[in-house]
């Protein structure tokens, strides 16, 4: 594939975001419950990710020698959700029983629970052990897997997490790319407030990783980089991603109190009217 | 007496699955020396992987490792593995039930010297109440080498329990590993000692010194906590009409807790609970430390005289 995407490429990729958006806020408002920023934040990623990078077919999601995907900030999994529908996965109807009773869609991913799940999150900081994990299996097993894990930058705070970066960069787990959704925003307020985990792109360097940064919502520069990660050997890669929590809407955008609230049906149906004048 | 640790023969037979399944890892947190996984990095170090002093991290890159199809074997003290790394064993290995090995060293207060904090009294508590775990302490080597077997063929999570000290042979030549059945080691009609790990020899020397004051004790080896044997516990029940457990561990949430339950859901029956009695532990000799805390063979005599006079 060119290192490039061509202008049909890109415009597909942002109707294919303006679709996941769209499914996040109906699916978080139906449940009444959920993290809409930190899934508008991460659409661009995942939606580069699974419709110009990843190697996963729909029809055998259990494919050994697929690339694998995990969700570290699991909270985020109507991202996740929206994402695997488009693809294909499951039905698009399906993600109206987001966190009901007897659903698949679980609150937080569950691999036992739906297809195209390649691992269980939500308690943070766990993610980026478990890809470590899948990398160095397929490393082992001598496939050309790779593996992408998206982490959010309060999670950063989480100890683990450092030693799953030790860990990816001393097995020099080059089929490893993490992205770290870098909206600035955690629950309680932005992070630099609630407990700073600045500079970013620096620590990991120190923990000696290769290092990109970019625009998260530039479809272009997303590509860009996952492609220079796949040709960095030696190292694993993260791509700090400056994204905009709540992107899309503008209500949503940069605020804090839209981290885990649900938009009420009227609220519903203004945001995706926004977000469909954006097609026209 | 002493033959082997349970840990020597966990890293021996470690070494072996590793020769005839390829599948199987092995994953270590800076204290392969003392798991004795060092007997399997030593024979394939490409399947051998240290990761440090970071036992969270260890659990996820099993996880990791495990959804892809290996077989990883995860070993470090009892204490870390369970306390520190609970919610990792929970969410990221239980939770999605992937097929990984908890294989915890030193475990109990035998740990010895090094004091309380190392002293791991409440794991098997913590690991029976995960669902998909299943929790196997071994008595003696022979029994360690076939739980390791059972581990590697079984589907799911495994928790196994092993010591620090040399302990007796106990289960016998001939002898088949059955998941989930208690082994008998002993017939008697006055009272059923439940026995588990290091504390089923403890458990045969009481039954000899309860025979020889005319009271015939049933000696059983539950050396799988869960799913336990309820057939076992209530035919014990209803045959001898007394009970005591018998655990290197706190009496709360482990063999003598999962005992209480079957027998108050089954068949009712008075027990005694011999194990560390809700409190830390202290540094010492192994030795020193169960005889302080109650853990002898004369415990458990003293224990099932008691439950015997409890009868109804």
């Amino acid at each position: 594939m060119a290192d490039k995407l061509t202008p049909e490429q890109i415009s597909d990729l942002q109707a294919k975001a303006r679709v996941i958006r769209r499914n996040i806020i109906a699916m978080v408002s139906e449940a009444k419950s959920g993290h809409p920023g930190g899934s508008l934040s991460a659409t661009d990623i995942l939606a580069t990710l699974y419709f110009a990078e990843m190697k996963v077919d729909a029809k055998n999601p259990q494919d050994p020698l697929r690339d694998r995907f995990v969700l570290s900030k699991g909270h985020a999994a109507p991202v996740l959700y929206a994402t695997l529908a488009a693809k294909g996965f499951f039905p698009e109807e399906e993600l109206l029983t987001l966190r009901k009773i007897n659903s698949r869609m679980q609150g937080h991913p569950s691999i036992k629970d739906l297809p195209g799940i390649d691992m269980s999150t939500g308690s943070l900081g766990q993610g980026l052990s478990a890809a470590s994990g899948m990398a160095l299996a397929a490393r082992m097993d001598g496939r050309s897997s790779r593996v992408y894990a998206v982490l959010g930058d309060g999670e950063l705070q989480e100890g683990m997490v450092w030693e799953a970066a030790m860990f990816a960069a001393h097995y020099k787990l080059d089929n490893l790319t993490a992205f770290v959704d870098f909206n600035g925003l955690q629950i309680d307020g932005p992070i630099e407030q609630v407990m700073s985990p600045l500079p970013i792109p620096e620590k990991w360097q120190a923990f000696g990783w290769n290092v990109l940064q970019i625009d998260g919502h530039d479809h272009q520069a997303i590509y860009a980089a996952l492609q220079e990660a796949k040709a960095h050997k030696g190292r694993p890669t993260v791509i700090v991603a400056k994204t905009v929590k709540g992107k899309g809407v503008c209500k949503m955008e940069n605020a804090v109190d839209w981290h885990g609230k649900a938009p009420s049906q009227q609220e519903c149906e203004l945001f995706i009217q926004e977000l469909e004048d954006l097609d026209d | 007496m002493g033959k082997l640790a349970t840990r020597e023969a966990y890293g021996d037979s470690l070494k072996e699955l590793g020769d005839k399944n390829q599948a199987v890892v092995v994953l270590d947190a800076d204290l392969s020396k003392s798991t004795k996984t060092v007997v399997f990095a030593k024979a394939h170090p490409d399947r051998f992987i240290n990761v440090g002093i970071a036992e969270q991290n260890m659990m996820g890159i099993a996880a990791g490792l495990a959804a892809s199809g290996k077989i990883p074997f995860v070993s470090t003290f009892a204490m870390f593995a369970t306390g520190r790394a609970f919610e990792q064993v929970r969410n990221s290995i239980c939770y999605p039930k992937l097929n990984v090995k908890v294989a915890a060293t030193h475990a109990g207060l035998t740990v010895g010297e090094d004091g309380a904090s190392h002293q791991s009294i409440e794991d098997i508590s913590l690991m029976r109440s995960l669902p998909n775990m299943t929790v196997i302490v071994p008595a003696d080597a022979e029994e360690t080498r076939q739980a390791v077997e059972f581990a590697a063929k079984h589907n799911g999570p495994v928790y196994l329990r092993l010591g620090r000290m040399a302990v007796p042979d106990v289960v016998g030549e001939g002898y088949q590993f059955a998941h989930g059945k208690a082994l008998q080691l002993a017939d008697g009609k006055d009272v059923t000692l439940a026995a588990t790990g290091i504390m089923v020899s403890a458990a045969l020397e009481a039954a000899k010194t309860l025979a020889e004051e005319g009271i015939s004790a049933r000696v059983l080896n539950i050396h799988t906590i869960k799913p336990i044997d309820r057939d076992a516990i209530a035919k014990a029940a209803k045959e001898t009409g007394a009970l005591v457990s018998c655990e290197e561990h706190s009496v709360i949430g482990g063999l003598g807790s999962a005992v209480a339950e079957v027998l108050a859901e089954t068949t009712p029956a008075p027990m005694e609970r011999v194990g560390v009695k809700d409190t830390f532990g202290e540094s010492g000799t192994p030795g020193d430390l169960l005889v302080k805390y109650g853990l002898t063979a004369n415990d458990i005599v003293a224990a099932a005289k008691k439950a015997i006079s409890r009868k109804a």
